[in-house]
């Protein structure tokens, strides 16, 4: 059988006419609701920005976060009144990478800027949600998060549909500044028809740790993506992703790290779960530039629920020098009898098994995140094992 | 009786020959059967075939549980009805083995059991059976037996490959199952658990399928270590 290819139209979707800031007092209910599925609580927090298809409608930041001099806001906005935001523009990224990039360049519809100033350590997560409502629209966001210098803080996006068919493209520009750090945490839920391309780049200054965490429960028609760090010295990053699909998904997921510094490290790390005729391809690309003293270990792991699903590892080790240290792992199959057996002797129905034994699969690189946010990514494991 | 086995017949899945041949066995409530044999005589096989794992095919005979068949029984209902095991060689699961402790407790509205008591604290956090020693799998594997408070444990090689402390612990383990009202059959290779155990009702003897000898645990014990199975195998031994 012949690999799917990953094909959009992207011409087919709904631009509209400009991006649009029409701020709600409140978040409407249904959509609050659709939000917790992805790891968003909109009565909670004080940081958050919220967006629906074009429109930037909710935004808060609370005084004790404002003070601090944390900025929340629409990129358009954070462009007009701050110069120095442009130097951030379009610079871990390339515009002209690919036709996705492209577009986001040329009809961007919001997305969120987040500046966290040096030396604040936050320990209460930022909350971004990207929404898509309306049939046949295009969400072309940019989204840009700077953490200064010796800074720490958590931010968590949730994307989500309650439309069938749509295309969301998001070019995410990260900035971890020397020693600072950034726990990054994406959460996926999609629906059939739903075409999505993600573009991410991260930079990762001096001593700087970069943690991204991107659970997806349900990919949609296609989903490609394959976010990228680069590493100064003495840098770290850890790239975990986490997805289940079914029906006939087309997946192409991983990470990408580029030790560019000395003393770097980084782990790419994705688990797939794949029923249904899904297609799955897992990559991990570790490379390291310029004989840089670098180790790090890429993981793909997929476990086949169907006799028609699909996965596909693909990883890849490019090394410079006698000072990197790569490694790759990965491994396909299916889940074992005996373990299944073991369960349902130990009074569970096959079901149960099953559902166990996904569930403890999907449970990589959660000791990596901080206390405060790992029971409500839990929460969303949870009822990922549960709908099989 | 509350455990009853009459007449099994029992072959594996895609094979031609019976593992087990004609296997009589009765447990009353509260008693403790050991039963012992050679390698490859059929003793994991029998107690496989009673949680209904579903590669062991039971052509003729029957189990009867709380004095019903449970021939058809899927294992899961079996586990519901009171019956526990605890396997000699259990596989890596990939789950926190305390995610499956809680998992346990809920299904089956017990109580948790502090971990120190079997000495597992550190391995809660790890995956089950994941690089466990010996000792610590056979531990967890009781614990976890303990937790589903059976009527009926069946507890396979509780006591091959472990060190003395692991025994002890293992062996108080039994002893608690005892006082907690369970029936009991313990395969033993080699009987190390028995120095441990203050009351057993009954010693078995399994020789190629089939139990050839049941009496009176310490004389049995006895004609094992002084003349080996053989004894057994050439048919010296009558039923005690």
């Amino acid at each position: 059988m012949d690999r799917r290819e990953l094909r959009v139209n992207f011409s087919k979707y709904d631009y509209g006419e400009k991006e649009m800031i029409e701020e709600v007092e409140e978040v409407p209910k249904e959509y609050k609701e659709k939000a917790k599925e992805v790891g968003i609580e909109v009565d909670k927090g004080g940081g958050i920005y919220f967006q629906i298809d074009h429109n930037a409608i909710y935004q808060k930041l609370v005084d004790r976060l404002r003070k601090k001099g944390v900025i929340i806001m629409s990129i358009g906005e954070a462009l007009r009144r701050f110069e120095w935001v442009k130097g951030y523009y379009w610079h871990a990224l390339n515009p002209k990478a690919d036709r996705a990039s492209k577009i986001v360049e040329e009809h961007r519809r919001n997305g969120y800027f987040i500046y966290i100033p040096s030396e604040l350590k936050l320990d209460e997560p930022i909350q971004t949600c990207l929404f898509i409502a309306k049939q046949n629209v295009a969400q072309p966001v940019h989204n840009l998060v700077i953490v200064g210098d010796d800074a720490e803080a958590t931010l968590i996006t949730g994307c989500t549909a309650i439309t069938e068919e749509a295309l969301h493209i998001g070019a995410s520009e990260f900035y971890i500044g020397n020693n600072a750090k950034l726990t990054f945490i994406m959460i996926h839920n999609w629906t059939s028809k739903i075409h999505v391309r993600p573009r991410t780049g991260v930079i990762v200054g001096k001593g700087g740790v970069f943690t991204n965490y991107y659970v997806n429960m349900r990919p949609g028609e296609t989903i490609q993506m394959l976010p990228e760090a680069v590493l100064h010295d003495g840098a770290r990053a850890y790239l975990t992703s986490i997805i289940k699909s079914g029906g006939r998904a087309l997946v192409d997921i991983g990470g990408r790290i580029v030790f560019k510094g000395n003393d770097t490290r980084g782990e790419v790390i994705t688990r797939s779960v794949v029923m249904g005729r899904a297609e799955v391809t897992m990559r991990g690309i570790l490379e390291t530039e310029g004989n840089a003293n670098a180790r790090g270990h890429l993981e793909c792991r997929g476990l086949l629920l169907s006799d028609s699903a699909r996965a596909i590892a693909i990883p890849q080790l490019e090394a410079k020098g006698m000072r990197a240290n790569l490694t790759h792992e990965a491994a396909i199959g299916k889940i074992s009898e005996e373990e299944l057996n073991y369960l349902m002797a130990k009074g569970f129905t096959e079901e149960e098994a099953v559902s166990i034994i996904v569930r403890g699969f999907l449970e990589a690189g959660l000791d990596l995140l901080p206390e405060n946010v790992r029971n409500g990514v839990k929460l969303v494991l949870d009822s990922m094992a549960k709908s099989l | 009786m509350i455990f009853e086995i009459k007449d099994l017949w029992v072959k594996v899945q895609g094979h031609d020959e019976f593992i087990l041949k004609g296997v009589e066995l009765s447990i009353g409530r509260g008693e403790v059967h050991v039963l012992m044999g050679p390698n490859g005589s059929g003793k994991s096989t029998l107690l496989k075939t009673i949680v209904g794992m579903p590669q062991y095919k039971i052509v003729r005979g029957s189990i009867l549980f709380m004095g019903k068949e449970i021939n058809d029984l899927q294992p899961y209902e079996r586990a519901k009805m009171g019956i526990g095991i605890a396997f000699q060689s259990p596989p890596r699961i990939r789950v926190k083995t305390k995610y499956l402790v809680e998992l346990i407790t809920t299904k089956f509205k017990t109580r948790l059991l502090p971990y120190e008591e079997y000495n597992i604290g550190h391995l809660v956090n790890r995956d089950l059976y994941d690089g466990f020693s010996g000792g610590e799998k056979k531990r967890t594997e009781m614990y976890l037996t303990i937790l589903q408070r059976p009527k009926l444990a069946l507890l396979d090689e509780p006591d091959s490959g472990v060190d003395v402390d692991s025994l002890a612990l293992i062996a108080r383990g039994i002893e608690y199952l005892i006082e907690e009202g369970a029936s009991i059959l313990l395969v033993t290779h080699l009987g190390y658990i028995l120095r441990y155990l203050d009351v057993v009702t009954k010693l078995h003897v399994m020789i190629n399928g089939k139990i050839v000898y049941s009496g009176e645990p310490e004389k049995a014990l006895d004609l094992i270590l002084t003349h080996g199975y053989s004894y057994f195998m050439k048919g010296g031994a009558s039923y005690g």
